[in-house]
């Protein structure tokens, strides 16, 4: 028997691939930076977080407290009260380096340090946190007054826990919000499906019986 | 006119007699392509997201310090659940009696009967569910318990701080293993 070729035309496959891709970059929008790896609990809220501008609070398993903002101008400005009022030595030159800081996570005194640190050991898993649990010395309170007067209003908090931080990590962020009139927040979960038979199932069901009329 | 047969691929034969130059293939090999497309994808399938996260919207209500604004609750429609470690619940309904006679506990599987048997035997403005969390409790057990009230539709529910003789009970339950059902 004469050899047949065994190349296989290869144009079909390309124009499936680029196809794909062409959906992904479309579709899909770039994730935030994540700070540290948090796994967080699942619930069967449905509401959506709001895109820009939001200020994360993340609590990571062993109760280490992160802040992260979505904003830097807003960052910087934070940055610069805190400065002032509380005086911890941060020149203009650490604002600006500021701008590549992907989280804060370290008492406020340390702060002036930790900026001129080069960039591997800003690493968050490197950093110990925001002081929180001695409630005299909850920092989050200084930083969430401050935050709460540069942004001027209140429902942009969100708190990004890992399921097993225990309670009184989250009771310190919760008393530093309530202090601080911050009285709304969003806590992020994954998506959970509701259960047939409860109430709040029945509930999605008439609403959605009524949309439908 | 002569024909000029330029197409075709380089496994064709010359006709007869022409001695012309040797034709190059002009089939192309796309594997390389392929696989820069592929790792294009796997690229974007890693650094992207097609969804928002969800969350969950929480409201704190305001601290008053005038009894008259608190919310009056009822005994008889109150449900108090503790939260320890190892996802345990402790319960109890109205107020805590002297000897813990009234101090139960069960999983988080049984958590969402209880508040339904408290929901179905309660007037809808009696009924109100206190959270404690103690220190051993995780994120995940107070968010879930959270979740629950959603679930359940239970209007009114607070988060406060867990009392001493709760926490003594408690201590006591988990040494002795466990507390009656």
């Amino acid at each position: 028997m004469p050899r047949k070729s065994t190349s296989v035309d290869m144009t079909a496959m390309c124009d499936v691939a680029f196809l794909l891709l062409s959906f992904f970059i479309l579709a899909t929008k770039p994730k935030p930076p994540e700070v540290i790896k948090v796994s967080t609990p699942s619930s069967v809220s449905t509401a959506t977080l709001l895109r820009e501008g939001k200020v994360i609070v993340t609590i990571g398993k062993d109760g280490k407290v992160f802040l992260t903002f979505d904003d830097q101008d807003k960052k910087e400005q934070v940055l610069k009260t805190m400065n002032t009022q509380y005086n911890l030595q941060i020149t203009d030159a650490d604002v600006a380096k500021s701008k590549s800081v992907e989280a804060f996570g370290t008492p406020m005194a340390q702060l002036h340090s930790f900026l001129n640190q080069p960039a591997s050991a800003q690493k968050p898993e490197l950093l110990a946190g925001i002081p929180t649990l001695d409630s005299t010395n909850n920092q989050l309170n200084q930083w969430f007054a401050v935050i709460h007067s540069v942004y001027q209003r209140d429902d942009m908090m969100v708190v990004k826990g890992d399921g097993m931080a225990k309670y009184p990590v989250f009771k310190s962020v919760i008393d530093a919000f309530k202090k601080n009139d911050l009285m709304k927040f969003n806590v992020i979960t994954n998506q959970e499906g509701v259960e047939a038979g409860t109430a709040l199932y029945k509930e999605n069901e008439s609403k959605k019986a009524q949309t439908a009329k | 006119m002569a024909e000029m047969d330029t197409s075709g691929g380089g496994g064709h034969k010359k006709g007869p007699g022409v001695k012309k130059a040797k034709k190059i293939s002009t089939r192309v090999d796309l594997t390389p392509m392929v696989d820069l497309g592929f790792l294009l994808i796997t690229f974007f399938v890693f650094t992207t997201t097609m969804s928002k996260p969800t969350a969950m919207k929480l409201f704190l209500p305001k601290d008053t310090d005038n009894p008259e604004d608190q919310n009056k609750a009822k005994e008889t429609g109150a449900l108090t659940l503790m939260l320890a470690k190892d996802r345990t619940v402790y319960y109890y309904e109205g107020q805590l009696k002297d000897d813990g006679s009234n101090f139960k506990s069960a999983n988080f599987q049984g958590l969402r009967q209880i508040i339904l048997d408290k929901k179905n035997s309660t007037p809808a403005e009696d009924l109100v569910i206190v959270i404690k969390p103690d220190t051993e409790a995780t994120f995940k057990d107070v968010v879930d318990v959270l979740d629950e009230m959603t679930i359940n539709a239970i209007k009114r529910y607070a988060m406060v701080d867990i009392a001493e003789p709760e926490v003594m009970l408690i201590k006591k339950t988990e040494e002795t293993g466990g507390a009656p059902k």
